[in-house]
């Protein structure tokens, strides 16, 4: 019986780390060529271990840039654009599922509904009306184009929060209502301390899908310095612009470092945001 | 249970702060959604190219997407292909690994994060990049297949017959997202169904097919709307790895409309396509929302 058990186990660790193996080795292959020369990165494009090294010269091409541009601008335009665009997306879902879970005002059913029905639509469908808009007001190939969308906040958070809301007796409120704290204060002095691990998985999923967006950027800016990283190593991507691969490799990297290191913090809260509200990532 | 009826103190000011909370989403709904759809609708219905003024033409471009262009005919079939192959691929997927996971041995906490990695990043160029390279020419995937005897003249992504499997593999390599709410789902299925099961001598298919997948039929509803509304939106993919070729063989819906709208400046058109795409999705929503009675198992009806 305890042989049966073992030969289990063994089995299940083999079968578990093979599946492993397979879903890491894309990133596993994307580090090692990335330190590999451009001479022999196809001559073994199995192999993970390089011929020839060439992390120095390769990271320095990439930082080097593509059109004129360095890697750093494209970097910071990044980083700006994400941070204020999370900020700004998580505020404005908190506001909202705040008042659609906790106050009775006309037409809140309706509102919700529309929440719902934003969530439904692929982006893509108002992308020309968008365009078109934003065009009007001067504003394509800024960076105010890629943030304000999302300070509109994000159907899945307000959705993820209302849910979370809901989880929370009434009573917390009403004591604090007793109490003398206005609408405003319950909600940032009582509810949001609650609804922390909801607020922390929305700023997360806001942060990778805005870090790695690329059809807006794309659609809306055209001048390379304005670039966010996507969209520059897009470029990078292009035989007549640029044509070194390991440049290439070692800043898509240097892409995905944020996205991973973020991750790895706050993996728990969202492996089990995930799980509970079953959210796209 | 009822708590004797409190009188909020805020009850007048109720409409004011909603309102005032609600704001900012308020503001982006109606200008980043409602108008936008008013107007895509209408440009729908004319001919416009961002230049001259937009003339109604009437029904012409939606008559022209299925009788005039065949491209388009293309792209419909290329992302229906997608979604169907995708969308159960990847929750079969999702469900095993769940499943294999759902059991008490060591690491587990390791081995889920592992496999959840590919769904934070999948969106990526970066992740893109690599696709395109590992089952390029010269890549990982033409490399082992001719140390397995299978020369073949074109890579999988150079072919057309077999690019869009590539496409469909690497959105099956993100299953880590269904797999964790699976995996959540799973856990609460209660033990004694199938403490009773094993008591009448039930076979591990038989507990599967009667308890575990009936018992997990509102997660995989759930999970098959999300999923067919992210499939028919696929973009990076095909425009990163293959640009829509060989021959068209990955040109997804909406890779055709950002063509149609930023190559070509067909607004009207493209606008036309952006709704027959709502047109599908609700259709395909709806139809899973009323054969939900049929297949879907609610422990509690009330």
């Amino acid at each position: 019986m305890k042989k049966k058990k073992l030969f289990q186990a063994v089995r299940f660790h083999i079968g578990a780390c093979l599946i492993g193996f397979l879903m890491i080795y894309p990133l596993i292959w994307l580090l090692a060529s990335s330190f590999k020369s451009n001479d022999t990165m196809f001559l073994d494009t199995y192999s993970l271990i390089p011929k020839e090294w060439a992390v120095a010269e390769n990271y320095a091409s990439g930082f080097a840039g593509v059109g004129g541009v360095k890697f750093a601008t494209f970097f910071m335009n990044s980083l700006i654009v994400t941070v204020v665009g999370t900020a700004g997306c998580v505020m404005t879902s908190l506001l909202a599922a705040y008042a659609l879970s906790r106050i009775k005002f006309k037409f809140s059913g309706l509102w919700f509904g529309c929440v719902m029905l934003t969530m439904m639509i692929p982006p893509q469908v108002m992308v020309v009306p968008q365009y078109i808009i934003l065009k009007k007001l001067n504003l394509i190939d800024t960076r105010t184009a890629l943030i304000l969308p999302w300070f509109f906040g994000g159907a899945f958070f307000i959705f993820l929060m209302v849910q979370f809301f809901r989880g929370i007796p009434r009573e917390l409120d009403e004591a604090a209502e007793i109490d003398g704290c206005g609408r405003i204060g319950i909600l940032f002095r009582i509810l949001v301390p609650v609804v922390r691990p909801a607020i922390i998985t929305s700023s997360i999923f806001a942060f990778y899908w805005i870090w790695q967006d690329f059809f807006q950027p794309l659609i809306f800016m055209n001048s390379a310095k304005k670039y966010t990283i996507p969209l520059a190593l897009n470029m990078y991507l292009d035989p007549n612009s640029y044509n070194n691969y390991g440049g290439l490799f070692a800043m898509s990297v240097i892409s995905l470092l944020p996205v991973i290191l973020f991750f790895i913090i706050f993996q728990r809260y969202l492996v089990d945001g995930i799980a509970m509200d079953g959210i796209k990532g | 249970m009822k708590s004797k009826k409190k009188k909020s103190i805020y009850k007048r000011t109720d409409n004011l702060v909603g309102y005032v909370l609600m704001a900012p989403w308020l503001v982006g709904f109606i200008a980043m959604w409602l108008i936008p759809a008013v107007i895509s609708l209408y440009y729908s219905f004319t001919d416009f190219n961002l230049l001259n003024t937009p003339k109604l033409i009437g029904f012409a471009n939606y008559v022209r997407a299925f009788t005039q262009d065949e491209t388009f005919i293309q792209a419909l079939k290329v992302t229906f292909l997608y979604v169907f192959l995708l969308v159960p691929l990847r929750l079969a997927f999702a469900l095993f690994v769940a499943m294999l996971l759902n059991k008490e041995h060591k690491c587990l906490g390791l081995y889920r994060t592992l496999y959840y990695v590919p769904s934070i990043i999948g969106g990526s160029i970066a992740v893109s990049v690599v696709w395109k390279q590992i089952f390029g020419s010269k890549g990982v995937v033409m490399t082992l297949l001719s140390v397995f005897g299978i020369e073949q003249s074109t890579s999988l992504l150079g072919n057309p017959k077999t690019a869009l499997s590539v496409i469909i593999l690497m959105g099956v390599w993100q299953f880590g997202s269904s797999m964790l709410i699976f995996l959540s789902a799973l856990k609460q299925i209660p033990h004694t169904l199938y403490e009773s099961a094993m008591v009448d001598g039930a076979k591990p298919s038989y507990t599967f097919w009667k308890i575990t997948l009936p018992m997990l039929t509102p997660t995989i509803f759930f999970n098959l709307i999300l999923q067919i509304i992210n499939g028919f939106r696929v973009f990076t993919e095909s425009f990163v790895i293959t640009n829509g070729g060989p021959l068209d063989s990955t040109l997804s819906y909406v890779l055709y409309l950002y063509r149609r709208a930023f190559t070509y400046f067909d607004m009207g058109y493209s606008c036309a396509l952006a709704w027959i795409l709502v047109a599908i999705i609700a259709v395909f929503t709806v139809i899973i929302f009323k054969t939900q009675k049929n297949w879907v198992y609610y422990e509690s009806e009330d």
